[in-house]
C-alpha cells in the first residue's frame, strides 16, 4: 500500500495565550493523487490547519508527515519549496513579471537560467497562457482568471507531489471559476497531484474533492466522500453545511421541470 | 550680461562644485546608513525606540547650530568634514522614517506569499519587501535631497564653500542680486537632483535600463565635476604641497638664496562675514597672487571657528582684531591700553597656540554706539553715559554676536544700561534701522562706511568700556615658518589708515563696487 502523501497526527495549535486552541488534535491523511477538501465556516481552523502543513504556522503539538517523512524537524524553507501553494487572492508579486513569478521557486532552488525559462514556458502552456505573449507582462496587466492561472503555474513549478490551495477560486466570477475548476480537475488527474483544498464553498468541495473534511470549532466533525456526506451526515452542523448544494441542485432541477413554485426553500 | 552678473557666474563652478561634493555624498552615505537602520527598526522593536528618538531629537537642533557643534566635536576642524557630517545627519531622518513606513505598508499577504514560495528571511526582504517599499523609500530620499541641498548653504560659515557663499556675502554686501543668484542656484540644484531621482524611480519601475543608467551617470557626473575644482582637492593636495615647499625652503635656508616666490603654494585666507573682512581677504589674495601663489579664501567664518582653524593650520592667514581676541579667545574682561594689548595678545597667542601676530595693519575697528541726529538732539546725547537715565525707553540694535560678547556686558555694567532693550539683527540692516528710527542706538563699527553714509553720530566712550580693536595680521604656526609668505605679506603692515578702510567699506556698501575692486584701489593708493 502507498504511503499517504500527507498525514496529520493529532495536530494542535494554540495562538498566544488564548485558552481555546484554534485547531484541536486533528488527524487527517491525504492519499497520493487524492484531492481532500477542508470545509468549514470562518474561524473553524481550516486555514490554520493548511498553513501548518508547510509550516507557515508552527504547530503547538502533533506532527505532519509528507510522503511518510516527519517534517516537524526539517528546514521549513526546503519544505515550502517542495510543496506547491496557491493563495487566496492569488498572491502574485506585483513587481515581478509573469515569468519571474512562475519561476521564483525554481530560482530559489538554484535552477539554471535556461532550465527555468524552459520550465516556465512549459507551465504557462499547461495553464493555457501562450508563453511568448504573457511571460513578460506584469500581473496587473492580466485579468483575475489569468492571474489565477499564473498562480497555479507557480504552485506547480517545482513539480511538487503535493499542493496546498487556500480558497483559490474565491475571487473569480462564476464563469471563469467554473472553467478554471474544470481545468484544475483535469490537470490534477493528469499529474496525479495530491491536493489539500481549503474552501468555505460546499458546492466547490463537492465538485472537486475526492473526500471532504468538515471542520467546526477547531475539530474535525466528519471526513468522508461527498456521497457519504450527502447521505449520512454525522451531526446537525454537517447536515446544514451539506444541505446548501443539495438545495441549489434541487431548485435548479425543479426549474428545469417547470415546478419553480415548489418551495425551493 | 552685466559685469556683476559675469562675476557671479565666474564663481559658480567652484561654489556649485563645493555644494555638490558636500550634498551628494552626504545623501548617498545617508542612504547607506539609513536603509539598514530602517530595516533593523522594522525587525526589532527594541532598537526602534532609541533610534527613532535619537534621530528625531537631532533633527530638532537648528541646522546652523548643528554645523557649529560639529566643528567643536571635530576638535575645531573647519571646512568640508563638519559640514559633511552635519548634512549626513540631516539626511537620515526622512530616509529612515520612509523606510519604516514603506516596509510596514507592505501587504502581509505578500510577506506570507514570499515565505510560502520558499524564500528565506533575507530573500523575503530583498526580493519582495524592499522592492515593494521602494517608492515610499525613494520619496524619503527625495525629501532628504531637498533638505540637504538647502541646508548645505549653511556650510559657508564653517568654512566649506557652497552656494551659501552667494547668500551670506550678498547679505553682508547688501547685494540682493547676489543673494537671489545664490537662492536660484540652490533651488535649481535641488530641482535637478530631485528630478534625476524621479527618473531613476520611473525607470526602475518600468524597467528602462538606459534611462536608469543615464540618470545615474548624470548624478555621478555632477559630483565628479564638483570634485575636480572643489574642496577635497586643495585640502588634500594643497597643504601637502605647502608642506613640501616649507621643508624645501627650510632646507635651503643655510645655503641657497632666499626665495621670494609662492609659486605652486596654496595659501588659505580666513575671513569673517562682513564687508571689511571681504576687502581685507581680497587684499591678501592679491598679494599672494602677485607672488605667484594660489590663494583660497574661506569667508563668512565665525570668530571662534576661524581662530581654531588658524591654530590648527587649516587656515594660513587671517586678519583679526586685538579686542576680539582679548575677550573671546584669551577670556580677559578688563581692557588695557592699545599698545599693551597688542603686545599681550601677541605674546599669549604665540605661547598658547603658536599663532604669530605679524603686526598691525594700521587701523582700528572698534565697536561704536551710533545714533541718528534726531535722537541725539532729543536726549542730548554726547557720550554713552547720556543713555543711562533713558535706557528703559530705548532699543539698541546689534548683531546677535555682539550682545553675547563680554565687551557689551562691560559697557552695560559701566554705564548702567541693563534696562535697555536689545534687538538682535544682522549688521546689514542695523544702520538702516537706526537711521529710520526703528531702533534708537546701534552697536556699529568705527570703520563702517555707513556711519558716514547715513549721517550717524558716534557716541563717545569716556570710561573706555570698549577695548581697543587693532586690526592685526595673524599667521598660523605653519605659515609663520614660511618665509616666502611672510615676505609677501610684510609690506602690508602699518599701511592701512582708518580713513582708507572706511572709504573702502563705503565704496562696497554704498557704491556697490565689489570687494575686489575696493581692495584694488586701496592697494594702489
Amino acid at each position: 500500500m502507498h504511503v499517504p502523501a500527507i498525514e496529520l497526527v493529532s495536530l494542535t495549535k494554540c495562538f498566544g495565550n488564548s485558552v481555546e486552541p484554534a485547531v484541536k488534535s486533528v488527524d487527517l491523511s491525504v492519499a497520493q493523487g487524492e484531492v481532500l477538501a477542508i470545509v468549514g465556516g470562518s474561524g473553524s481552523g481550516k486555514t490554520t490547519t493548511l498553513k501548518m502543513i508547510n509550516r507557515l504556522i508552527e504547530p503547538t503539538s502533533g506532527s505532519v508527515k509528507v510522503m511518510g517523512e516527519d517534517v516537524t524537524n526539517v528546514d521549513p524553507v526546503g519544505l515550502r519549496r517542495s510543496i506547491g501553494y496557491a493563495f487566496q487572492g492569488v498572491g502574485l508579486f506585483p513587481h515581478m513579471s509573469v515569468g519571474q513569478n512562475v519561476g521564483v521557486t525554481l530560482q530559489l532552488l538554484g535552477w539554471t537560467k535556461d532550465s527555468i525559462i524552459e520550465r516556465v514556458n512549459e507551465l504557462l502552456t499547461m495553464v493555457d497562457l501562450p508563453a511568448d505573449e504573457y511571460r513578460d507582462r506584469l500581473p496587473s496587466e492580466l485579468s483575475g482568471g489569468q492571474q489565477q492561472r499564473v498562480g497555479f503555474a507557480r504552485a506547480l513549478a517545482s513539480k511538487p507531489q503535493a499542493i496546498l490551495m487556500d480558497e483559490p477560486f474565491g475571487a473569480l466570477d462564476p464563469i471563469t471559476r467554473d472553467a478554471l475548476q474544470q481545468e484544475f480537475r483535469s490537470l490534477q488527474k493528469k499529474l496525479e497531484l495530491s491536493v489539500v483544498l481549503v474552501t468555505h464553498d460546499m458546492s466547490e468541495a463537492v465538485l472537486l474533492a475526492d473526500r471532504i473534511a468538515v471542520m467546526h470549532k477547531g475539530e474535525i466533525a466528519q471526513v468522508a466522500s461527498p456521497q457519504v456526506l450527502l447521505t449520512s451526515p454525522v451531526n446537525a452542523y454537517v447536515a446544514q453545511l451539506i444541505d446548501t448544494p443539495r438545495r441549489h441542485s434541487d431548485f435548479i432541477e425543479s426549474l428545469l421541470h417547470g415546478k419553480a413554485s415548489g418551495g425551493a426553500r | 550680461m552685466s559685469p556683476r552678473l559675469t562675476l557671479l557666474f565666474e564663481q559658480l563652478p567652484d561654489l556649485l562644485g563645493g555644494h555638490l561634493t558636500l550634498a551628494v555624498p552626504a545623501i548617498f552615505i545617508g542612504v547607506l546608513i539609513s536603509l539598514p537602520l530602517g530595516v533593523l527598526c522594522v525587525k526589532s522593536a527594541t532598537i526602534r525606540g532609541p533610534v527613532m528618538s535619537l534621530v528625531s531629537l537631532v533633527q530638532t537642533v537648528p541646522s546652523i547650530a548643528l554645523l557649529a557643534i560639529m566643528v567643536a566635536l571635530l576638535g575645531g576642524t573647519i571646512g568640508y568634514w563638519p559640514a559633511f557630517i552635519a548634512l549626513l545627519i540631516y539626511s537620515i531622518l526622512p530616509i529612515i522614517r520612509n523606510t519604516i513606513v514603506g516596509l510596514e505598508s507592505v501587504d502581509p499577504a505578500m510577506r506570507e506569499a514570499a515565505k510560502a514560495v520558499g524564500m528565506r528571511p533575507l530573500q523575503q526582504l530583498f526580493r519582495v519587501e524592499l522592492p515593494l517599499a521602494f517608492p515610499v523609500i525613494l520619496a524619503g530620499i527625495r525629501t532628504a535631497t531637498v533638505w540637504v541641498v538647502g541646508i548645505a548653504t549653511l556650510s559657508t560659515p564653517v568654512g566649506a564653500p557652497s552656494l551659501g557663499n552667494y547668500i551670506f556675502s550678498g547679505l553682508q554686501l547688501r547685494d540682493w542680486q547676489r543673494v537671489i543668484f545664490g537662492c536660484v542656484a540652490t533651488m535649481t540644484l535641488s530641482l535637478v537632483l530631485d528630478q534625476l531621482i524621479a527618473v531613476i524611480e520611473t525607470s526602475i519601475q518600468s524597467r528602462r535600463k538606459t534611462s536608469l543608467a543615464l540618470a545615474m551617470c548624470a548624478i555621478v557626473g555632477l559630483v565628479a565635476m564638483g570634485i575636480v575644482p572643489g574642496v577635497l582637492g586643495p585640502e588634500a593636495a594643497g597643504f601637502s604641497k605647502l608642506q613640501e615647499k616649507e621643508n624645501e625652503s627650510e632646507k635651503s635656508d643655510s645655503s641657497g638664496p632666499l626665495r621670494t616666490t609662492l609659486e605652486g603654494q596654496v595659501v588659505r585666507i580666513g575671513a569673517k562675514g562682513f564687508t571689511e573682512q571681504f576687502i581685507l581677504a581680497e587684499i591678501l589674495r592679491e598679494k599672494i597672487e602677485d607672488a605667484g601663489g594660489t590663494p583660497e579664501v574661506l569667508s563668512n567664518m565665525g570668530s571662534t571657528i576661524v581662530f581654531n582653524a588658524l591654530a590648527k593650520n587649516t587656515v594660513d592667514v587671517y586678519v583679526g582684531y586685538t579686542g576680539t581676541i582679548w575677550s573671546t579667545v584669551l577670556k580677559e574682561t578688563d581692557p588695557i591700553s592699545r599698545i599693551a594689548m597688542r603686545a599681550a595678545v601677541a605674546g599669549r597667542l604665540y605661547d598658547e597656540y603658536g599663532i604669530v601676530l605679524a603686526g598691525a595693519l594700521g587701523f582700528e575697528n572698534t565697536y561704536a554706539l551710533v545714533a541718528r541726529r534726531q535722537t541725539v538732539q532729543r536726549y542730548g546725547l554726547r557720550q554713552i553715559g547720556n543713555l543711562t537715565p533713558v535706557a528703559k525707553d530705548l532699543r539698541i540694535g546689534g548683531d546677535p554676536e555682539f550682545f553675547g560678547r563680554p565687551e557689551w556686558q562691560r559697557v552695560r555694567n559701566l554705564y548702567a544700561l541693563s534696562d535697555i532693550t536689545e534687538v538682535g539683527m544682522d549688521s546689514t540692516f542695523m544702520y538702516q534701522a537706526v537711521a529710520d528710527g526703528q531702533v534708537d542706538v546701534a552697536a556699529g563699527f568705527s570703520t563702517d562706511g555707513r556711519i558716514e553714509a547715513f549721517d550717524l553720530a558716534v557716541l563717545n566712550d569716556p570710561k573706555e568700556a570698549f577695548p581697543p580693536y587693532d586690526a592685526v595680521l595673524l599667521l598660523s604656526p605653519r605659515a609663520a615658518k614660511n618665509r616666502d609668505l611672510v615676505h609677501v605679506l610684510e609690506p602690508l603692515l602699518n599701511q592701512i589708515s582708518v580713513a582708507a578702510m572706511r572709504t573702502a567699506n563705503r565704496r562696497v556698501d554704498e557704491d556697490g563696487v565689489t570687494p575686489r575692486v575696493a581692495a584694488d584701489s586701496l592697494l594702489n593708493e
